[in-house]
């Protein structure tokens, strides 16, 4: 009887040593069918800046309030336009700062008089939430020189960017963390 | 040859305009930059870096010596008290400090992803904390989610009463999991949706930012938690049915005595996930011929379910690619083309500027369609598995002499130590 008892343990070892090598292969399978695959750098996501069409959805997606994704300056294409289609409201009546002629909600975007007749134009991260009405005046009336970025110093990187899902260019992607910014061309 | 001057002139100056007019259409200013004469310098607009990637190494290195420190604790040193403080870590460091995010519950997504789409190439450090946990629990059981998972330390923490849920209602509550993580790897290996991280709890807790929907949920299953200890662990964690299946087969695993278990049923109630199987040797030997009978009945049931899953699955994945915004786009594309309702979501805006056809639109649908069709059959299969297995589990003869944790079910965490009488024998 003791006989046949330990013949029942062996046979429960070996179901269970069994199980665990099935259980155990794919962690050396996947592994090393991913070697390839894998990258040591990692990835962020960023707006490619030549597909984005300036919905406004970044503002309203991102799982940060306010958005990481901010309006950004390449000022070396910037024409330093008096009448700035990113900086005043089409049709507005006067050139000037009030709040009524300004296209940015937030008033994120400082004016500066540099010389007869230019301005330059930056932007006040800290009051900007991303609602591209600037990026898109820029486009339409300008030189393009402002464009939407995602700020890797605010973004939390999620694994599935919630900005990206709904994204209606697919603007949003991943680029290797080590030129986490994309240029304006 | 005088003649022919005039004409070589009109050509080397076309060619000449040709060549200024091509430099012009390179430059796609609208407003050429200004030449200032104030000694303007033009600035750069700052941006500023993630914190450095070596950082995302050393958190793989605090995720080793958190879940070595937890299996030390769980096993060797039988501590609740300091189980609890590893928790408080855990939570501390990579749920407010790393904000939940990089975690190995959605890590199960970024190796789906990579293991169906060729066009993803996973992270290393995304993969390790996939597979360091597994690794442990296959050697110690579930020490990560005892007290290394952020998600699972929340919820430790703040699971003060324990209510006894109905096992009937247990064990269907019990199967969310494997439907959530089929769901998952389903929905991952498309390219449609990280389900798991959308619907992630308590990371809007642990960076105290996120929609108002997320809060919600994590704030009710923390209430819930209150009473029904660690709602999410058991009942929807997708990670958790990995750990679930490789902490079974686990090396070594904490028990609920330090030494040998003397029947006393003092520990009989205490495990709040009612993960402590009892001792049965008082029980009558149930009759041969009806348990074997019992036994193949069920192993055969095995690929029946299977098959009955993935004919299942097979029939719904139609509906499941609503999930994906490329098909869901379509569908708006084609209501518009065929009813005359108007596409005015954003997607159909942006899809109509980008120059596609529609042609290209309803390929890409298609197939995506079929990668759906084709995932979801496994996913059945993976399901009518599980389910059957566990069936069949119920069939064998099983003669414990003592108070033991089911392997699969326990986190681990712990509770069941300070009820056990029975003290250690000093080695002398």
């Amino acid at each position: 009887m003791s006989k046949d008892k330990n013949k029942y343990q062996s046979r429960r070892d070996f179901v269970r040593t069994a199980g665990k090598v099935i259980v155990a292969s794919p962690l050396l399978v996947i592994p090393a069918y991913l070697v390839r695959k894998t990258s040591v750098k990692g990835y962020v996501w960023q707006i490619d800046p030549n597909k984005c069409t300036m919905c406004g959805q970044c503002k309203t997606n991102c799982v940060l309030t306010p958005s990481a994704s901010k309006s950004t300056h390449a000022y070396k294409m910037c024409g330093y336009c008096d009448l700035c289609g990113g900086y005043l409201r089409q049709g507005v009546k006067t050139i000037s700062t009030g709040a009524e002629n300004q296209m940015c909600p937030t008033g994120a975007i400082k004016r500066k008089f540099i010389e007869e007749p230019y301005f330059e134009y930056s932007i006040d991260e800290k009051l900007c939430d991303g609602c591209a009405k600037c990026v898109k005046g820029c486009v339409d009336f300008g030189n393009g020189s402002l464009y939407m970025q995602i700020r890797h110093n605010i973004c939390v990187n999620c694994n599935e960017c919630s900005i990206a899902r709904t994204c209606p260019s697919n603007a949003v992607i991943r680029v290797p963390a080590d030129t986490p910014y994309l240029e304006r061309t | 040859m005088k003649r022919k001057i005039p004409y070589i002139l009109i050509v080397i100056l076309l060619a000449w305009h040709s060549f200024i007019f091509a430099q012009e259409k390179v430059n796609p200013h609208r407003f050429p930059r200004p030449e200032f004469e104030s000694g303007y310098q033009t600035p750069t607009h700052q941006l500023f870096n993630q914190r450095g990637q070596l950082w995302e190494y050393f958190d793989v290195m605090i995720l080793v010596a958190a879940l070595s420190v937890t299996s030390w604790l769980a096993i060797k040193k039988r501590s609740r008290r300091g189980l609890i403080w590893m928790s408080v870590f855990s939570l501390a460091y990579f749920g407010f400090y790393r904000q939940g995010c990089i975690c190995a519950v959605g890590s199960v997504q970024n190796i789906s992803l990579a293991l169906f789409n060729s066009s993803y190439s996973i992270p290393l450090s995304a993969m390790l904390f996939f597979i360091i946990p597994l690794v442990f629990a296959l050697l110690f059981g579930r020490v990560f989610c005892a007290g290394v998972c952020p998600l699972g330390a929340i919820q430790e923490l703040t699971g003060f009463r324990h209510v006894r849920i109905h096992k009937s209602v247990e064990a269907v509550l019990a199967a969310i999991p494997f439907i959530y993580l089929g769901l998952a790897i389903l929905f991952s290996a498309t390219q449609s949706q990280f389900i798991i991280c959308r619907y992630d709890p308590f990371v809007g807790i642990f960076r105290l930012n996120a929609p108002y929907t997320m809060i919600i949920f994590g704030a009710l299953l923390l209430l819930a938690g209150i009473f029904v200890n660690r709602p999410y662990c058991r009942y929807l964690c997708p990670y958790g049915v990995l750990q679930n299946i490789f902490s079974r087969f686990s090396s070594k695993h904490l028990t609920v005595t330090p030494a040998e278990c003397t029947n006393c049923r003092l520990c009989e109630q205490c495990c709040p996930y009612d993960a402590i199987l009892p001792s049965d040797e008082m029980k009558d030997a149930e009759n041969r011929k009806t348990s074997r009978k019992r036994f193949i009945v069920y192993l055969l049931l095995i690929p029946v379910m299977m098959g009955a899953g993935s004919v299942l699955l097979y029939n719904v994945a139609p509906s499941l690619t609503a999930v994906n915004s490329t098909v869901r786009l379509a569908e708006e594309i084609r209501l518009e083309k065929e009813k005359g309702i108007e596409a005015a979501t954003k997607a159909a805006a942006g899809f109509k500027e980008s120059g596609k056809t529609e042609e290209q639109l309803f390929a890409e649908e298609a197939a995506i369609s079929e990668r759906f069709r084709k995932g979801a059959v496994w996913v059945g299969a993976f399901l009518g598995l599980s389910l059957g297995a566990g069936l069949f589990g119920q069939t064998i003869r099983k003669t414990r002499t003592e108070y033991k944790p089911d392997r699969g079910r326990c986190f681990s965490c712990g509770k069941c130590f300070e009820y056990c009488p029975v003290v250690p024998s000093v080695k002398p």
